[in-house]
């Protein structure tokens, strides 16, 4: 500084010069720093995106078999399905119907499609072999030739052509999962099935076709390529059904309360405080007070999608409440007063006026509470939702599990190669669902939002 | 008829106590004289007499009819079974529930049939019982409030102090909640400390709970400080990430970014925000982590898939939306006249930014970074993935390490068995959690507050 007044008006002019150049420069760095820092989130946006995609997107498509299934009657050698006599009561026709059922379910469905195997392969199987062709089909496909035959007995002693999954093994040989090269101690299929499902994918019995098993199955451990999303989205669902009904009301309720009604004073402020406080507590309490509470005192059932709700209800309470008092707190007070000068009473101004014109943003704020809950694991996994359910839930008191729950499981499984796109998948598919519900909310807020 | 039928038919009647309501009240007026109220808030009003009594009868039969209905059963049970334990008790009574619900059970005993009828007779009878004081109920709240109703009683006075009532209540939802989180955590952390003093607990620096299963439950050690440590390694590698990300792209979007690219950068990043935490858990364990222990190998460190550093990286990641958002708000409310000074003393913008705006923002911006530290803190998916779980205490970010989180999580999934110390201590260390994560917002929050205040 004092170089600066001490010297003369030109040499003044060239320190501010000089010393301009080197601002600039600084002026310059520091906007390029900030641009990186925007660029680097982006960035990273598209890298998470672009792995999920890449590893999940193959997964919606499965090798699959179509089979020419002979449903040879020498095999399905069953009675006839029993016809509901006069005056049989359903209870009664119902128990033969379903000793019938478990008649069918003894048929050796296996050698129906270990027969058919050996037809497309068109090789005589030796008996020391069948373990090999066994690993080509999942085995849980017995069954649903046994589900086909129930549903149309007309199949017996028929050749119809039966879309077959082939196992979680097949698959990952097929799309290239594991490494080729790998010597036969290594690789998870036998050298004979290798070359046999090789053959079959070139003659087109092996397709990779769309796989609808991951939508409408429930989870398996036996059979790991018929593994679906069903009963875990079912559970979540439920979850949100309970988080909507329960959190939506109470939020709105408290925060009219908070914003409208209540006097200020320390109780007041001490729910303020307390709410903001809560908004921030990591869900992984919100799971600790589930299994103190709802578990180990109120004794509800584990793995509930029930007890799940309730605890992403408080969870997401917190959310829905200081959301809708922003929104309320937006509605100009000239609402407020016109209404009341009107003659209206508080709760009708409130309930007649502010609400309607704050229905956007309540409305956003808990789609996006609702999304949020929808996509938390850690505390589910507290109140044992991390269960292995092969069920469809049919009630909220049934066991269940739930989408990012399923995702924590199928993330665990020991069948790395397979199960690294099947998670992807359905992380996909979770968030398809959640963007749907922020776009959703998006697409509200700008539809309805009135600026003041 | 199950309980939502009740409902439904409760509900119903409702609307017809509704109607009634409504009707009385237009007829009771006449020569002159006007309503008080709308007609509406007669009917709404009669419809709460006859509805709420109701279903609070109906509430009450849910929470404790049952517990009525096992007491008297096991009253009826021979006096051997008073010796059972509390666990032996509960299976005998599930065994009798059971038979009378027509289950079939292995091996019934005789005086179990005769509880489980008894059972069955108490339950229908309860039903009688509750039905009929429900309509009694019903019919008795339409009729009293119905025949009150004059020309001048206060109807809207009533029904808006229900309202009242029920807008107060719903606010105590949350005061609830807090005070269940609190209660809960601290008995079953008291219970744990039955087995482990808090001294061993709070500065052990072992942690090794064996299984309750292999005899010796009880002497397992639980020390809290690698856990802490690991908590604290991994979120401060995670702060490391998102601080300077988080606060550059506030500064940049805020102060510099055309409109254009604020448009489109703004909700890409928020994005991030909306991510499950399970997914970047799965980001870490496939991607991050491989790459980082591929980097590893060029420069000859040896980092492991799982460590703190991928785990803290990946947190980092999270955190950037939340970081900047925070930050992005407080800048702005920055009042434009410390700007304009700036600016007309001849500095340029960064100069502007770094030496007027950021030490204006400070505050706010300290308390934006307290939060992201609590969150950071108490994120759990991402390190349950991608961390190790290698509860031992060693300053190598390359390493496994464990966190207070993943803890709770591996300690009370599986069975929840919750007099074992194994089982208990999650909550003691969720307790522990509790504390730092609250005290991180309280401070958060007070400064924030204070921040925002000093510019209104």
């Amino acid at each position: 500084m004092n170089t600066i007044t001490q010297a003369s008006r030109g040499e003044r002019l060239a320190i501010i010069e000089r010393s301009l150049a080197s601002r600039h420069r600084q002026e310059k760095r520091f906007r390029r720093l900030g641009l990186a820092a925007v660029v680097t989130g982006m960035v990273l946006v598209l890298i998470l995106f672009a792995s999920i995609l890449m590893r999940g997107l193959p997964a919606f498509w499965q090798a699959t078999f179509y089979l020419d299934i002979h449903f040879d009657s020498d095999i399905v050698n069953v009675s006839e399905r029993p016809i509901q006599q006069e005056g049989e009561s359903n209870a009664d026709f119902r128990e033969r119907d379903f000793t019938w059922q478990s008649e069918v379910g003894r048929v050796n469905w296996q050698q129906l499609i270990d027969n058919a195997l050996a037809e497309a392969l068109g090789e005589e199987i030796e008996p020391q072999q069948t373990r090999d062709l066994r690993a080509l089909v999942t085995s849980a496909e017995r069954r649903t030739l046994r589900d086909r035959f129930i549903e149309d007995q007309s199949l017996l002693g028929e050749t119809h052509t039966i879309k077959l999954l082939a196992s979680a093994n097949v698959d990952v040989w097929i799309k290239g999962n594991i490494n080729r090269d790998l010597p036969d101690s290594q690789q998870q299929l036998s050298a004979q099935t290798r070359e046999w499902a090789d053959h079959l994918y070139e003659e087109g019995v092996i397709t990779n076709a769309f796989s609808t098993a991951l939508f409408l199955n429930t989870d398996s451990r036996s059979s790991l390529a018929s593994a679906g999303l069903a009963g875990a989205f079912m559970g979540s669902l439920f979850m949100m059904l309970i988080v909507m009904l329960l959190s939506i009301p109470i939020g709105v309720a408290s925060a009219i309360y908070l914003e409208e009604f209540a006097p200020k004073n320390r109780l007041t402020d001490l729910i303020e405080i307390n709410i903001n406080n809560l908004a921030a507590v990591p869900s992984i309490v919100f799971g600790l007070l589930g299994a103190a509470i709802f578990i180990g005192y109120l004794r509800l059932p584990l793995s509930a999608p029930l007890v799940g709700g309730l605890v992403l209800t408080l969870m997401t309470l917190p959310t829905i409440i200081i959301a809708t008092r922003a929104a309320l707190r937006s509605i100009p007070n000239s609402i407020r007063q016109a209404a009341l000068g009107m003659g209206a009473s508080k709760v009708q101004t409130v309930f007649h006026h502010v609400l309607p014109l704050a229905l956007p943003g309540i409305l956003t704020g808990s789609i996006l509470g609702v999304a949020q809950a929808l996509g938390e694991t850690a505390p589910l996994l507290l109140i044992g939702m991390n269960a292995f359910v092969s069920n469809i839930p049919a009630t909220p008191f049934d066991q269940a599990s739930a989408l990012p729950v399923q995702i924590y499981l199928w993330q665990g499984n020991e069948l790395r190669n397979f199960f690294e796109a099947r998670t992807s998948a359905a992380i996909i598919v979770l968030l398809a669902l959640m963007l749907s519900l922020n776009a959703l909310a998006i697409w509200l807020r700008k539809k309805l939002e009135t600026r003041w | 008829m199950n309980n939502l039928a009740l409902i439904v038919t409760v509900l119903i009647v409702m609307a017809v106590a509704y109607q009634l309501g409504l009707t009385r009240s237009k007829s009771v007026v006449g020569g002159g004289q006007r309503l008080h109220s709308r007609p509406g808030y007669y009917g709404i009003l009669v419809a709460l007499w006859c509805g709420v009594p109701t279903l609070l009868l109906l509430a009450l039969w849910g929470i404790f009819g049952n517990d009525i209905i096992q007491f008297l059963v096991s009253q009826q049970l021979p006096p051997e079974t008073a010796a059972f334990s509390e666990r032996e008790m509960l299976l005998q009574m599930r065994r009798i529930a059971a038979l009378a619900s027509g289950q079939n059970v292995s091996d019934p005993q005789q005086y179990e049939l005769s509880a489980a009828a008894q059972q069955a007779r108490l339950e229908s009878l309860g039903h009688l019982v509750l039905l009929a004081s429900m309509s009694v109920l019903a019919v008795l709240g339409l009729v009293l409030s119905r025949r009150k109703i004059t020309p001048d009683m206060r109807a809207r006075n009533h029904v808006e102090r229900v309202i009242m009532v029920a807008l107060a209540l719903s606010s105590g939802v949350a005061i609830l909640t807090t005070v269940g989180i609190v209660l809960s955590m601290i008995g079953e952390a008291m219970n744990f400390f039955r087995f482990i003093s808090p001294a061993d607990f709070f500065f052990g620096t072992t942690w090794n709970p064996r299984f309750s299963t292999s005899g010796d439950a009880g002497q397992g050690e639980f020390g809290l400080l690698p856990l802490l440590w690991g908590t604290l390694m991994v979120s401060s590698i995670a702060l490391l990430v998102a601080i300077p990300l988080g606060l550059m792209t506030a500064i940049y979007m805020s102060e510099y970014a055309p409109p254009s690219l604020r448009n489109v950068a703004k909700p890409v990043i928020e994005v991030l925000a909306g991510i499950p935490t399970i997914v970047y858990g799965f980001f870490a364990l496939i991607v991050i982590g491989p790459f980082l222990s591929g980097l590893g190998d060029l420069v000859g460190i040896s980092i492991r898939t799982t460590s703190a550093l991928t785990a803290g990286l990946v947190m980092g990641i999270m955190i950037i939306p939340f970081v900047s958002s925070l930050s992005d708000d407080i800048i702005t409310q920055v009042p434009k006249a410390l700007r304009d000074g700036a600016l007309g003393l001849g500095a340029t913008k960064s100069e502007t930014i770094r030496q007027v705006v950021l030490p204006a923002a400070l505050p706010g911006i300290v308390g934006a970074f307290l939060l992201a530290a609590s969150r950071a803190i108490g994120e759990t998916m991402i390190v349950v993935l991608a961390a190790g779980n290698n509860p031992v205490l060693h300053a190598n970010p390359f390493e496994a390490v464990s966190t207070i989180t993943v803890t709770i999580v591996n300690q009370l999934t599986g069975d929840m068995d919750f007099a074992s110390p194994q089982s208990l201590v999650a909550f003691a260390l969720g307790l522990t959690l509790f504390v730092i994560t609250l005290g991180l917002n309280v401070i958060a929050l007070v400064i924030v507050r204070r921040y925002r205040q000093q510019y209104e």
